[in-house]
């Protein structure tokens, strides 16, 4: 059998080349994309839930909240695309449960790869599909009346800034998925935070008409600021607060969830 | 070199729990070494602490004469892992997962595919190369696990118990695989429960109970170590049982015990085959089986550890799948 022939280096090397890990990364991120193909579930789930979102919060929220469909998607689509932001940093946690509870992280453990590039693959991959589900909310908002009034710029800018902020915030997404021991229990973690996280904003409803109580929450919760950040660079109005108490929340989900994230999965394999 | 696995004094604990307490092994080059054990021995934590995925509290190890824990890296380079806990992407079709490994490994797109073909053609898995891993059925997913470790061409195969819950013909099929890898000079650390497949593959075998190496030797070895053997003799005629019984305990000097209508007693003294012969052909029983065997690895388990194998492991056993 050929298959077998003993082959593997004599004098294995010590260490990994420098662009090795970048390597590693990239492969295990086709691997994580390449998997919606199979599951054409993921990609409907990445692509209807956003787009059923607009449509029903335009026509059905839309007059009540601000008079008409089309004031209310300029106001909404921001929060719409914070939300979904959100929820899509949920994809990293349970992928990453998965590959722990069913013996992948261990295959490729085993292997003479990169320490970090499963768990890099698997953020790169989830930020592709990220970037995808943002680029299917403006494209539907803008067919149903959403005008970019900072042009391009503008919307490059909304862009980086909800990339980057996805990516300290999948560390949350990814401390659950290690300390859990099956996916579901991620999604679960998912709805009861996100779903109460995202809706105590102003995400989709002016923070005036909330109880005052609630307000104080609203206007310190994340997903206002980021909600904010994003209006003004799509729609006009401040950019700089927002845009710095945004990135300023990134840096604080990071910093307190990256090593705690580090450390559970160290623990765990 | 000489010795393709060495572990000395390896103790590794979870919490009040030790799975290996203190274990030695030594494997030579080229060789299948068998460890033995049931649930829960610490068969598992063994190979995860050789495979680079555990670091053990005490003692070290080396694979291919590079230390598991100081050249990881290297270990990692020789090594291929097929087990429970080293699984395929079930999403990917088979091709698609030994890319992925290929590619990880090193090679470039073209040979990636090469060797992803040529493995699932010599698996016999060239028809299913293009469904998820889901689809397929057990044996066909322990192929691909296997042809999975077998992409870097690895000096050294960890197989953790490969062949549970397979149906025989996979299990034989299997088997054939290992010994095909072993004859091209692959060593092979393999752990089952199963006391056949260490006697059909494993040239030594280490039997682990409570995270310790209980004994060791070659499957022959072990068999005489626990003693004699056994003169079993199954009677034509059911109706004989009684007088076999009779003249079997009376040759041996011990109490037979019947199964079915084979009537089996440990004898020691040489010289009991041919007594039991004059004495059954002079009381006229027609024998349909008459036969002098070495103990078997169950019952050399058994005198072992105090308990069967299988079926008397201990309470709260499932030590390696709630570490995992």
């Amino acid at each position: 059998m050929t298959a077998t022939t003993v082959t593997a280096p004599l004098t294995p090397a010590r260490r990994l080349g420098p662009t090795a890990g970048l390597r590693h990364t990239l492969t295990l991120a086709w691997r994580s994309l390449v998997q919606i193909k199979h599951n054409p579930m993921e990609l409907l789930d990445l692509s209807i839930q956003p787009v059923m979102f607009v449509l029903l919060f335009t026509y059905v929220f839309g007059g009540a909240i601000s008079g008409s469909p089309g004031d209310y998607l300029t106001f909404a689509l921001p929060g719409i695309i914070v939300q979904n932001a959100f929820f899509a940093t949920m994809t990293t946690g349970f992928g990453l449960n998965n590959d722990l509870t069913k013996g992948v992280f261990d295959r490729l453990r085993a292997l003479p790869i990169a320490r970090w590039a499963p768990l890099a693959g698997r953020i790169l991959a989830d930020t592709v599909k990220q970037a995808w589900s943002v680029s299917l909310l403006v494209g539907v908002g803008m067919i149903l009346g959403f005008r970019l009034e900072n042009g391009l710029l503008g919307l490059l800018g909304a862009f980086a800034l909800l990339l980057a902020f996805s990516l300290a915030a999948s560390w949350i997404s990814v401390l659950v998925g290690v300390l859990v021991n099956e996916p579901e229990k991620v999604q679960i973690f998912g709805f009861m935070v996100i779903f109460p996280l995202t809706f105590t904003s102003n995400a989709f409803v002016p923070t005036e008409t909330m109880p005052g109580w609630l307000q104080s929450w609203v206007e310190v919760n994340p997903v206002t600021i980021l909600a904010d950040a994003l209006r003004g660079l799509l729609v006009g109005g401040p950019v700089a607060a927002p845009v710095v108490q945004s990135l300023l929340w990134a840096g604080v989900l990071a910093a307190i969830f990256a090593p705690l994230a580090v450390r559970g999965l160290r623990r765990r394999v | 070199m000489e010795h393709a696995i060495r572990a000395e004094g390896l103790v590794r604990r979870f919490g009040d729990t030790t799975a290996l307490a203190g274990v030695d092994l030594a494997v030579p080059t080229g060789t299948v070494f068998g460890l033995l054990g049931p649930n829960g021995a610490g068969k598992t934590t063994a190979v995860r602490v050789l495979s680079t995925l555990l670091r053990a509290d005490e003692g070290h190890a080396t694979v291919g004469g590079f230390d598991v824990v100081r050249d990881a890296h290297r270990v990692r380079q020789l090594i291929g892992l097929t087990g429970q806990y080293a699984s395929v992407d079930e999403t990917l079709t088979g091709f698609e997962n030994l890319l992925l490994i290929g590619r990880l490994l090193g090679l470039g797109r073209a040979d990636a595919k090469a060797r992803a073909r040529q493995l699932l053609a010599d698996f016999h898995l060239s028809d299913a190369a293009d469904r998820a891993a889901k689809t397929y059925s057990g044996g066909m997913r322990r192929r691909l696990d296997l042809a999975a470790s077998l992409v870097g061409r690895p000096q050294v195969l960890f197989l953790d118990e490969p062949t549970t819950g397979l149906d025989p013909r996979s299990r034989n099929e299997l088997w054939d695989i290992v010994r095909n890898l072993v004859s091209d000079g692959v060593t092979v650390l393999l752990t089952t429960q199963y006391l056949e497949e260490a006697d059909q593959l494993a040239s030594e075998i280490a039997v682990v109970d409570h995270g310790r190496v209980i004994a060791q030797g070659t499957p022959e070895e072990l068999k005489t170590r626990t003693g004699g053997q056994t003169l079993a003799v199954r009677p034509a005629d059911a109706d004989d049982l009684p007088t076999v019984v009779a003249i079997a305990a009376e040759v041996a000097g011990a109490t037979p015990e019947v199964v079915q209508t084979t009537v089996t007693v440990p004898v020691n003294a040489p010289g009991v085959l041919p007594a039991v012969v004059r004495r059954l052909e002079a009381a006229e029983i027609p024998v349909a089986e008459l036969a002098l065997r070495g103990a078997s690895l169950d019952e050399v388990f058994l005198s072992l550890t105090g308990h069967r194998a299988e079926t008397d492991a201990p309470a709260g056993a499932d030590l390696e799948g709630s570490v995992a």
